[in-house]
């Protein structure tokens, strides 16, 4: 977002520099931030977290919890506990799962993959389905069309995707009996598999997003259309769709990307529940189960990792942003 | 004044809500639990109008129970999040200065967070249970309140009439109250409003992955999923518990839609005290 004292200032060599800085600045504070909130998880949790974690494999006696406490480091202050928590996280350690004793990193590192796919290809489907969509809606503005498109497009971002997965699920299975549509195949062992076991799950977490994107891509459109540059590039002759294409749609592709973290957020939230329905080893189920398990550690450390790979996709869509839409520099 | 459609719609959606929220004893022909067994999983019927489920337990009923806690939780946790979030961004826009880039600045840690990851940890040391839902799902909003609230409130803060009426000699608490609230109102509804939608697609998230309303109580979430262990018997109780979250979130949605279309609150604040 431009700030009101950069926007008459001319842009200097330097600026290219200060303005990778700023970015990164923040980019960093955020993720000290976010550091910070994970580390503090496990110490809020109320009763001593350590006896828990002892209850679930063995018999807890007050020196298997000291000698616990003081493996994990509980028996000194907090600054120093999270300097020692962040300097093990830096080199790879998170700490190991309570009930297999394997590093968490492992175990997510086996997880994450199923999620990423997952999200990856919700984001690719939502935005080819929502820049056509948001075209037609733009260009059907006034008509009859318009208000059930409306209402379509804003029931369309309240669908709950566990339901629209569960009645897809439903359909399918009575549509064409026999074919499997639960569980996971690995996209190495055999790609069709692997895309076809994705296909429902794909398209319910994607759709609600379609439905916000088109309506961003709509209003964008409409504001882009009013614009004098449009009625100059008609002016001067140019056939409609050139207009469109070249002048219009562009200039609605910037809340396109600013929107993208923030949709990549929200189709990464919609696999983690989907992937309950579909059956599908990934993140979300693993931290369904370790949450039941009270396996601890493993759900701060799928939380910090998910967040920052958030942290550093919100920085570069920005970047891009700015890249595209000079406006947008700070 | 236009009529719209859709704002007709919201409010009968919010209102059906509202009535299933106060009144779910009375409105429901069952009791959310009263089981009929010789009635297992049938259909809509003139005696159960959306079917049974496994139990034999009314699907109506059940679903306007679920709606009561949806919406005491998501109104909790809106409200919770709309105190404290919209209090620290007044506050914050207020004060200015170093105070303000730090509140702000945890503001934006709060929002790196993935909305369900977040609202996932804070279960996590809370416990699975309603409360700590509404509480998570609070949490989770509160940045979104401090960020939409703080710069409008600096923005009125520096219109020629707040410091007309600091001349004469108002206090904090007459801006506050005769020239932020009033005019930040709108802002607040529409936010609030949009903000209640999605909190109930969380809350019925985090009731289907187990992790939110917890059992004798009434969830739609939950009911949603226990209902997949007899989905190809009768789809009916899954469809229609999913059909009944969809239809609480669109409400708010559409009303917060309507709302802003007709409150616009970009003009309010360009001519404050205008509307």
């Amino acid at each position: 977002m431009a700030s009101e004292e950069s926007s008459g200032r001319r842009p200097e060599p330097r600026q290219r520099a200060v303005a990778l800085w700023k970015p990164l600045t923040e980019l960093s504070l955020t993720a000290f931030g976010v550091s910070v909130l994970s580390f503090l998880m496990i110490r809020l949790i109320p009763g001593d977290a350590v006896a828990i974690m002892l209850g679930a494999n063995a018999s807890v006696t007050p020196a298997r919890i000291a000698a616990l406490r003081h493996r994990l480091g509980l028996d000194r202050p907090l600054v120093a506990q999270y300097v020692h928590w962040l300097w093990r996280a830096l080199h790879g350690d998170l700490g190991t799962s309570i009930w297999t004793g394997r590093p968490v990193l492992a175990e997510i590192a086996a997880r994450a993959g199923v999620t990423a796919e997952l999200t990856l290809l919700g984001l690719v489907v939502a935005i080819a389905l929502a820049l056509p969509a948001g075209c037609a809606m733009a260009a059907l503005r006034g008509s009859a069309a318009d208000t059930a498109l409306r209402l379509v497009s804003i029931a369309g971002i309240t669908v709950p995707s566990f339901w629209l997965g569960t009645m897809l699920l439903y359909g399918a299975a009575a549509l064409a009996p026999g074919i499997p549509l639960i569980g996971w195949v690995p996209f190495s062992r055999d790609p069709l598999a692997n895309l076809s076991h994705l296909a429902l799950p794909v398209i319910s977490i994607a759709l609600p997003v379609v439905a916000s994107l088109a309506r961003i891509v709509r209003a964008a459109l409409l504001e882009a259309l009013g614009q004098d540059y449009i009625r100059t590039a008609r002016a001067k002759g140019l056939p409609e769709w050139r207009v469109l294409a070249r002048h219009a749609l562009r200039n609605a592709l910037v809340p396109f990307v600013t929107n993208a973290g923030i949709m990549a957020g929200y189709l990464f939230g919609g696999s983690v529940v989907i992937e309950q329905v579909f059956a599908l080893p990934g993140l979300g189920r693993l931290m369904v189960g370790a949450i039941a398990e009270r396996n601890y550690p493993l759900v701060q450390a799928a939380i910090l990792l998910a967040t920052l790979v958030f942290v550093i996709v919100n920085a570069l869509v920005d970047l891009l942003a700015a890249a595209i839409d000079p406006r947008l520099r700070a | 004044m236009r009529r719209d459609p859709f704002l007709i719609l919201a409010v009968v959606l919010v209102l059906a809500q509202a009535a299933a929220a106060l009144a779910a004893p009375l409105l429901a022909p069952y009791g959310p639990d009263a089981q009929e067994i010789l009635a297992r999983l049938q259909g809509p019927t003139p005696a159960h109008w959306l079917g049974t489920d496994n139990f034999g337990r009314d699907v109506l009923s059940r679903i306007i129970f679920g709606e009561r806690t949806l919406f005491a939780v998501s109104a909790g946790s809106v409200l919770g999040a709309l105190l404290i979030g919209g209090g620290l961004g007044i506050v914050s826009g207020w004060i200015g200065g170093a105070i303000d880039r730090i509140i702000m600045h945890v503001m934006d840690v709060l929002f790196a967070f993935p909305i369900i990851l977040l609202a996932i940890g804070i279960i996590a040391v809370l416990g699975p249970s309603a409360a700590s839902t509404a509480a998570a799902i609070g949490i989770v909003y509160i940045p979104i309140f401090a960020r939409t609230l703080r710069a409008p409130a600096r923005l009125l803060l520096g219109t020629e009439y707040v410091a007309a009426a600091r001349a004469i000699g108002a206090g904090r608490t007459r801006i506050l109250r005769r020239h932020l609230l009033p005019n930040l109102a709108p802002l607040i509804l529409v936010q609030a409003s949009l903000s209640f939608s999605t909190a109930i697609l969380v809350e019925a998230s985090l009731s289907f992955l187990g992790l939110g309303t917890q059992p004798p109580t009434a969830s739609l979430g939950r009911m949603l999923s226990e209902s997949r262990a007899f989905l190809f018997l009768s789809p009916w109780p899954a469809a229609f518990s999913g059909a009944a979250i969809l239809l609480a979130s669109l409400g708010f949605n559409l009303l917060g839609d309507g709302l802003q279309d007709r409150l616009d609150p970009r003009l309010r604040l360009r001519w404050p005290g205008s509307g």
